[in-house]
């Protein structure tokens, strides 16, 4: 661990200085142990709250996302056309807004065979999406037909995980409901349905599963069938109205979807522009954890300093004593960063283990809420911040010790 | 000392430290301006052991601050074995009194975070960094000398009053220094604690040929100097051979 390298290196090239600074921490092992375990309250608090913070929003978001594209590329809407206008004058128009018919995007093969390349991207599939009614007998249901592509809508929703009864299948005239349409229309796996998607296109089709994605509008209303069944059915042959996508870091959605609408000149939607609210609430969590952090930092800065700066003041003698010996002003100074430092980096290694602790404790406790983990590089980047910290609050009663007169310090008892 | 005004000559070898009209003034230009030191000139040289004596707040200790570069001195001239002290960097002091200097002190002033040994090699790992064998070799060789072979690793607070300052005059010699400066080294022992010590002074003064300056209360160890310097209201008064000091001065003290 180059980490630890560092610090080995470190203590070679500042041999003196280091065997310094740890005698004086261990003279004084009481007022050690005491800011030790200051720093360590502190680096546990700011560990376990961003891993917290982390954790529920890891949860809310897979919650939110998975039972939805990260990207939605749909066809360009219709709009009126308008001959150029003459220059120099004012125009009324008065515009009917057009009806917009169910529209699909040209060359989706294309489309997604380029989409297909770029590496920041898990899936590409194609979603043909249109209004049907669902009957069985007297009852009515108005359902979203869903046509997919079975192999890679696996990577948009992993339907096969939600199934409550029946088989992921979708070949021939296998359909997948959700459970609240089942419900419905009272339903069971092998039970027919007709589906009528207006201007005569009807088929019966048969209930292969029943799956639950646990959000209520999409249990109610997707039917999941063929892509080439839905073609036939909203009598769009070939055709396809959406494509989904899954990317990798899902926080550059909004980047890739402009990219994408530069690129294809389609109507592109990322997940963070139709979940504004919720992304809304994720930014204000993380203020307040930064506030938190911040604040906490702080106090252990301010900690460490007032520790030093009495440290300082009890070691006059000694610093006089050193000097007369030959240190120099800069091995002073360095006494007391190293000081800091070690501080910083005891405190938090204790620190980061006080906050695992507490993780684990969280975790073992109710493991129905959500699991909290602890990234090594948070822990790391958390000991490796501490320790700056340590030698930054250090900063000024290492100055002071090495601004000492050493006629003057010598004389102190 | 690359870039430090050096001046060796074949005359001047043998000196050691020279003071040219050394003035201090503490808290100079304020209402509370304190002249401490008026024109002190004085040699000395090498193997010389020398008494520094004088009544309380006669600047003795003031004058051996500014002789080991602890201290700035207000005006007149500085010369550490031939190199000029003035306008040096406190860098360049540093590594002039590491080179140069040992220091002992009256209350032995050792570090209590080490060991005896540690604090004999103290002034080397301060310049150097981890002890070789040879250097430790040395400490251990001049613990034995000041009769403390067997507490090399004893913890400093554990040693008497009259063992710390063995271990202090130890410190002051490992860098092997041209100039040990001793501000009243024997000055809380008993008589025959510090009369052992003196006797370590002599020893090293004689084997090692440094040059020791020794502030003292006590006549009969300044007697024992062959040369005595003695000051009164931050003036020489009296600087020779310690046989000729005049009677109404050894009183005084
Ligand atoms: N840092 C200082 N600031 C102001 N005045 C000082 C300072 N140090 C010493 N003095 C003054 O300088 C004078 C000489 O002090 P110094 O300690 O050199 O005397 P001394 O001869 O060593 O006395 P003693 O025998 O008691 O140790 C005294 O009047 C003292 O008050
Ligand atoms: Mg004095």
């Amino acid at each position: 661990m180059s980490f630890f390298n560092a610090i080995t290196r470190l203590r070679n090239s500042l041999w003196i200085e280091w065997r310094i600074a740890i005698r004086f921490l261990a003279e004084s092992p009481l007022q050690t142990l005491l800011i030790s375990v200051a720093i360590s309250v502190g680096a546990a608090v700011i560990v376990f709250i961003t891993a917290l913070i982390m954790g529920l929003q890891t949860n809310l978001i897979n919650k939110t996302l998975g039972t939805q594209a990260h990207i939605r590329i749909e066809a360009t809407q219709q709009h009126n056309n308008f001959s150029e206008f003459p220059d120099g004058k004012y125009v009324w128009i008065f515009e009917n807004p057009r009806d917009q018919r169910l529209q699909t995007i040209n060359n989706w093969q294309e489309v997604r065979d380029t989409l297909d390349q770029y590496s920041a991207f898990n899936t590409v599939s194609p979603l043909i999406s249109g209004p049907a009614f669902a009957t069985k007998g007297s009852a009515r249901a108005s359902v979203a037909l869903m046509g997919i592509d079975p192999k890679r809508y696996t990577g948009i929703i992993n339907l096969k995980e939600y199934l409550t009864e029946g088989q992921f299948s979708i070949e021939a005239s296998d359909i997948l409901i959700g459970y609240q349409l089942a419900k419905d229309l009272g339903l069971r796996t092998g039970d027919k349905l007709r589906i009528d998607a207006g201007d005569n296109h009807q088929s019966v089709m048969n209930v292969a599963g029943i799956f639950e994605l646990g959000v209520r509008e999409l249990d109610r209303r997707y039917v999941y069938t063929s892509l080439k069944q839905a073609q036939t059915l909203l009598n769009l042959p070939g055709g396809i109205t959406i494509l989904e996508i899954k990317i990798l870091d899902v926080f550059s959605a909004e980047y890739w979807a402009q990219r994408i609408q530069k690129l294809t000149g389609l109507y592109v939607q990322s997940w963070m522009e139709s979940n504004g609210q919720l992304l809304n609430a994720l930014n204000s969590q993380s203020m307040t954890t930064q506030i938190i952090r911040v604040f906490v930092a702080m106090s252990v800065i301010f900690g460490i300093a007032s520790v030093l700066a009495v440290s300082v003041v009890q070691r006059t003698r000694e610093i006089g004593i050193l000097r007369a010996m030959g240190s120099s002003q800069q091995q002073i100074l360095r006494v007391f960063l190293l000081q800091g430092g070690l501080l910083g980096l005891t405190g938090s290694l204790l620190g980061v283990l006080m906050g695992y602790t507490l993780i684990q404790i969280f975790n073992a406790i109710d493991t129905k809420l959500f699991v909290i983990e602890l990234e090594t590089s948070m822990m790391l980047s958390a000991i490796f911040i501490a320790t700056l910290a340590g030698v930054l609050a250090a900063m000024v009663p290492a100055r002071r010790a090495a601004k000492y007169d050493p006629a003057v310090a010598i004389r102190y008892v | 000392m690359s870039n430090s005004p050096v001046l060796i000559t074949p005359d001047n070898q043998q000196i050691v430290l020279q003071l040219d009209k050394i003035n201090k003034v503490f808290n100079e230009g304020t209402p509370l301006a304190n002249h401490v030191l008026h024109d002190v000139s004085l040699q000395v040289s090498r193997g010389e052991l020398v008494a520094l004596v004088g009544t309380s707040g006669s600047g003795k200790s003031t004058l051996l601050n500014i002789m080991g570069l602890l201290d700035l001195y207000s005006s007149g001239k500085l010369r550490i074995q031939g190199h000029l002290t003035q306008g040096l960097s406190e860098q360049q002091r540093t590594q002039l009194r590491s080179e140069s200097i040992g220091f002992v002190f009256q209350f032995h002033h050792l570090i209590n975070a080490f060991s005896t040994i540690d604090n004999v090699l103290m002034p080397l790992m301060l310049r150097y960094g981890k002890p070789n064998q040879e250097q430790t070799e040395y400490a251990q060789y001049l613990l034995n000398e000041v009769g403390l072979a067997n507490y090399a690793h004893t913890a400093t607070n554990r040693l008497s009053g009259g063992q710390q300052q063995r271990v202090a005059i130890a410190r002051a010699l490992v860098t092997r220094p041209a100039l040990i400066l001793a501000d009243e080294p024997t000055g809380n022992l008993d008589t025959q604690t510090a009369d052992e010590v003196f006797d370590l002074f002599e020893r090293f003064n004689l084997e090692h040929q440094c040059a020791i300056v020794i502030v003292t209360h006590d006549p009969r160890l300044s007697a024992r100097c062959p040369r005595t310097i003695r000051l009164t209201d931050g003036r020489i008064v009296y600087d020779g051979a310690s046989a000729n000091l005049p009677n109404a001065f050894t009183k005084a003290v």
